[in-house]
């Protein structure tokens, strides 16, 4: 297991080193100059060159490439050029708003899609079963910013019984009650995601429906209900788990949408804005922490994976 | 394979639902088409007096903040929302395919291959069109070329899974062992085979380049705001939702009923699909 | 004790609907084993699914006939029902022993799941009760082997492990469907000698169901032969070898090799078994038989009997017993 655990991580830490060089390069490939973004058409070519200096623009780009790495591995991932703060400190003030509306988006993903999918798959052939499956399909086929949208004009500008933008933290005045915010956020995040585990769980229920133990569970004489949630549930969830990668990964893409459509003061947010503002350093620091996050997530959920299958070889 | 077109229409006659999807897609095409027939103001006509005007007789889908008719830039917007996906399929199985076969052929190339592509899978697909826009310059070509590469990853891994399987069955093997050619093995062999998945994969990457191209639009990195794109129009008339919020319903429904259409047809087509491939194809890249 | 009379198994519904099983018939005494054979696609598994009562609906179901267990009617009734309502118990084991146990359950959890709904008891006693049978299938170190996973066993350890949670169903009845097709030869005899023993010492019949009329030899005391979805031939064990009636009988023990004639090839019955609905006319068997007339083609053949317990559908018997 240890071993196991062992090889996978380094093949995770070779992937994000592969990945550290590629956003390194896509940043610089990106035209326009950051300096000018931040001193305006009109700075005069010593300004200019000062802050070159300064920021350390003027050296070659392998050395600037090290010189990051050198830094991000003692924790210091730079300076914002817009916001002139230290990019950890920005990333941390985003986190807690994207963590808790990714945990909040995934509390409904599980509690819809994976029951909803039991029911479909429990229904198989019948009305229930067609019309949840096309529910499904449907909610994988609208942008999530549009459902946003609409969800702001109903429960928020005509209803106004849920807030329609921003975030204030929950240790901030109103503490838990401040959730109500990303109410509608996780609701609208969660809508195509949770459509695909229904369907994924439905599928791989009616996969391991048809097999052999299944038979020989029914064969017990054991009640319908007990065969469904012990012998095909158990074994369906498998699938779903080793989901859950890619899941998070669709998850994040849809959080920079929604963050945008809700206001959210979350990292979604801020890398589009600091896209927008040529902000190097942020989008540099912000997509190594996605990327590690997404990882890490693949990580956990392999080996947790292997702990529910007692198949795998646990060299 | 599919020889002849008959067991195609079997199959949807079965389907009703995949049937009705696959005829709102003609129905776009036709409109996309004609659309210079179809309307009756130019899309980018401009009537102060009438702005976010609702829905009448004369502006069926009311008008936008210009005055301009949104049924006109919604027919039109079909153009577009049919070359982005076009565009995106074609490039997506350009590339992928030949990376596919070539990893599985190979092994030692495949390795280095789907190594990259592992790589490139770590990093959220929005977030890498994005990138990509801002690298490449914004317009509608960079967005189509954005999303492909995105779909180029699950693409390749799909064509690398099913030639994989193709070439340990015994068929390839003997090709392999007389002597036959390798261009000869992908031709005679894994091609045909690979028809079926393809087709199955290109509808769901078809309608997630819809999607994914109106949320490129929504954040202002898609296709140039001057085009009339489903996205666009949602972008621009997010503001007025309070006011008017047809403006925003047609063009979402149209893009909702683009994607949702495709997926139904693909996913009739892989429920007929052979089981040894349907698992490869899951309806997850989005 | 285990009667099943006039079993119709179909499929399909309206015009497409076809007869797998038709009027199958037969008798499964305490103690007794009856070899059910035929060649695959002859209709004996879903034979055996449908006294389990665990036909894959609705593709299948049970059109007509009856099973009754000791006087209760079990048709269509599945395994939990027969609980309920405190039928006696019919147990089954697979061919595939690789696939047929839960591969994320250990084995101790799946045979103790049996044991709480046949016995009532849980906790220790029925742990204790799933160990007892597991050595009474002679797995050794059971007690440790309770917590092991299906895959950490060989076949035939798992093949003991199912008819170690058939038998905490506390059967009547054991239905055993090629249970040993899929096992190594020298595995083969010890899982059939057990099958025998446990007959004995649980009081309970065995329908086995086989293609290999040499493992019926051995093992059964009647054996029914099936083709194309029904009965053909049935008869005790050695009045059917030694006088075979039906042409197909004779065929099928042409195909079992015999040790003592050395590497004589032995012959095979040409064509291939006729798929459901495909003959409705006259012997089933007819487009195979050597015998055959063109009467066989038209009428279905009546009943030959040989002696009380013997009989067979045939036009022209090999050897006419006594009408």
């Amino acid at each position: 297991m240890l071993f196991y655990v062992l090889r996978r991580t380094g093949a995770a830490l070779a992937t994000l080193a592969a990945a550290s060089v590629v956003i390194f390069v896509f940043i610089h490939l990106i035209p326009g100059d950051p300096i000018y973004v931040l001193l305006g058409d009109e700075a005069t070519p010593e300004q200019v060159e000062a802050l070159r200096t300064r920021l350390g623009l003027d050296r070659s780009i392998v050395t600037q490439y090290f010189y990051w790495v050198g830094n991000v591995l003692q924790g210091d991932l730079g300076t914002s050029i817009f916001f002139q703060d230290p990019v950890t400190l920005i990333i941390r003030d985003g986190a807690e708003t994207s963590i808790l509306l990714a945990c909040v988006t995934m509390v409904w993903i599980v509690l819809l899609g994976v029951p909803v999918g039991v029911l479909a798959a429990t229904r198989h052939g019948t009305w229930i079963d067609q019309g949840l499956s096309g529910i499904a399909m449907l909610l994988a086929s609208i942008p999530t910013f549009w459902v946003g949208l609409y969800l702001i004009l109903i429960f928020a500008a005509n209803l106004g019984w849920l807030p329609s933008s921003g975030y204030p933290s929950i240790f901030e005045e109103g503490g838990l009650s401040n959730l109500r915010y990303l109410l509608l956020p996780s609701l609208t995040l969660a809508a195509p995601n949770a459509a695909l585990i229904l369907r994924l769980t439905r599928a791989s229920m009616l996969d391991v429906a048809k097999e052999d133990y299944v038979r020989t569970a029914r064969s017990k004489g054991i009640r319908p209900q007990r065969v469904v949630i012990r012998h095909i549930l158990r074994n369906a969830l498998l699938a779903v788990v080793s989901a859950f990668g890619f899941t998070f990964a669709a998850l994040i893409s849809e959080a920079v949408v929604t963050e945008t459509v809700f206001a959210l003061p979350g990292i979604g947010r801020l890398v589009v804005q600091s896209i927008l503002r040529r902000d190097y350093p942020v989008i540099q620091g912000v997509i190594l922490v996605i990327v590690c996050l997404y990882l890490i997530i693949n990580l956990l959920v392999d080996i947790s994976y292997r702990y529910l299958d007692p198949r795998v070889e646990l060299e | 394979m599919t020889r002849s077109l008959r067991p195609f229409f079997d199959l949807f006659a079965t389907r009703p639902l995949a049937m009705l999807g696959l005829v709102y897609l003609v129905v776009i095409i036709v409109a996309a088409l004609g659309a210079n027939v179809l309307v009756h103001y130019p899309p980018e006509q401009i009537e102060p007096i009438n702005r976010l005007s609702p829905p009448s007789w004369e502006h069926w889908f009311g008008t936008d903040h210009f005055g301009r008719d949104t049924f006109s830039r919604v027919i039109y917007g079909s153009r577009l929302a049919l070359l982005i996906g076009v565009g995106v399929v074609s490039f997506a199985l350009a590339t992928g395919v030949p990376i596919g076969i070539l990893s599985a052929l190979y092994p030692r190339l495949g390795r280095v291959l789907m190594r990259m592509v592992d790589v490139m899978m770590a990093f959220p697909s929005l977030l890498m069109a994005l990138g990509l826009i801002v690298i490449l310059g914004q317009s509608v070509a960079n967005a189509i070329l954005a999303i492909g590469i995105v779909y180029l990853t699950t693409t390749a891994r799909i064509t690398y899974g099913v030639s994989l399987r193709l070439r340990e069955e015994t068929y390839v093997e003997a090709a392999n062992s007389m002597g036959a050619s390798t261009f000869w093995i992908i031709r005679k062999h894994v091609l045909p085979n690979m028809i079926s998945p393809l087709l199955v994969q290109a509808s769901f990457v078809f309608a997630f380049a819809q999607l994914g191209a109106a949320s490129l639009d929504f954040l202002g990195l898609g296709a140039p705001p001057e085009v009339p794109s489903w996205g666009n129009m949602l972008a621009e008339s997010r503001i007025y939702i309070t006011r008017a919020p047809w403006l925003l319903f047609y063009p979402g429904l149209m893009i909702v009923l683009t994607a949702f259409s495709l997926n139904l047809v693909g996913d009739a087509l892989r429920d007929r699909m052979d089981p040894r491939f349907r698992e490869m194809l899951g309806n997850r890249g989005r | 004790m285990l009667t099943v009379r006039n079993l119709v198994v179909s499929g399909g519904k309206g015009a497409s609907r076809v007869d797998i099983v038709s009027d199958v018939s037969f008798e499964i005494e305490r103690r007794k084993v009856l070899g059910l054979v035929g060649e695959s696609g002859s209709g004996k598994s879903i034979t055996s699914l449908a006294v389990m009562g665990l036909l894959p609906h609705p593709q299948l179901w049970v059109r007509g006939g009856s099973i009754e267990l000791d006087g209760a009617d079990i048709t269509e009734e599945p395994p939990y029902l027969r609980v309920e309502r405190g039928h006696g118990g019919v147990s089954m084991i697979f061919q595939e022993p690789m696939t047929s146990l839960n591969p994320v359950v250990p084995i101790g959890d799946q045979i103790v799941e049996a044991v709480r709904v046949h016995d009532g008891s849980t906790g220790i006693t029925a742990r204790n009760r799933a160990q007892e049978l597991l050595e009474m299938v002679r797995i050794p170190d059971a007690r440790l082997q309770l917590t092991a996973y299906p895959h950490e066993l060989s076949g035939g350890m798992r093949q003991r492990v199912m008819i170690a949670i058939a038998l905490a169903c506390r059967p009547q009845v054991l239905i055993a469907d090629e249970p040993t097709t899929a096992l190594d030869v020298t595995v083969q005899m010890q899982v059939l000698s057990l099958i025998r023993e446990l007959c004995d010492t649980f009081d309970m019949g065995v329908l086995f169901i086989t293609h290999d009329l040499g493992v019926v030899s051995e093992l059964a005391d009647s054996v029914s032969v099936m083709y194309g979805g029904k009965i053909v031939e049935n008869g005790p064990v050695e009045r059917l070898f030694n006088v075979p009636l039906h042409p197909y009988t004779s065929g099928l023990m042409n195909c079992v090799p015999d040790p003592s004639a050395g590497h004589r090839r032995f012959q095979t019955i040409p064509g291939q078994a006729p798929k459901p609905g495909e003959i409705t006319k006259g012997c089933r068997f007819a487009p195979r038989c050597r015998h055959a007339q063109a009467v066989c083609t038209t009428d279905t053949p009546a009943k030959v009997v040989d002696g009380p317990l013997h009989s067979a559908q045939c036009h022209f018997p090999i050897a006419r017993g006594a009408s």
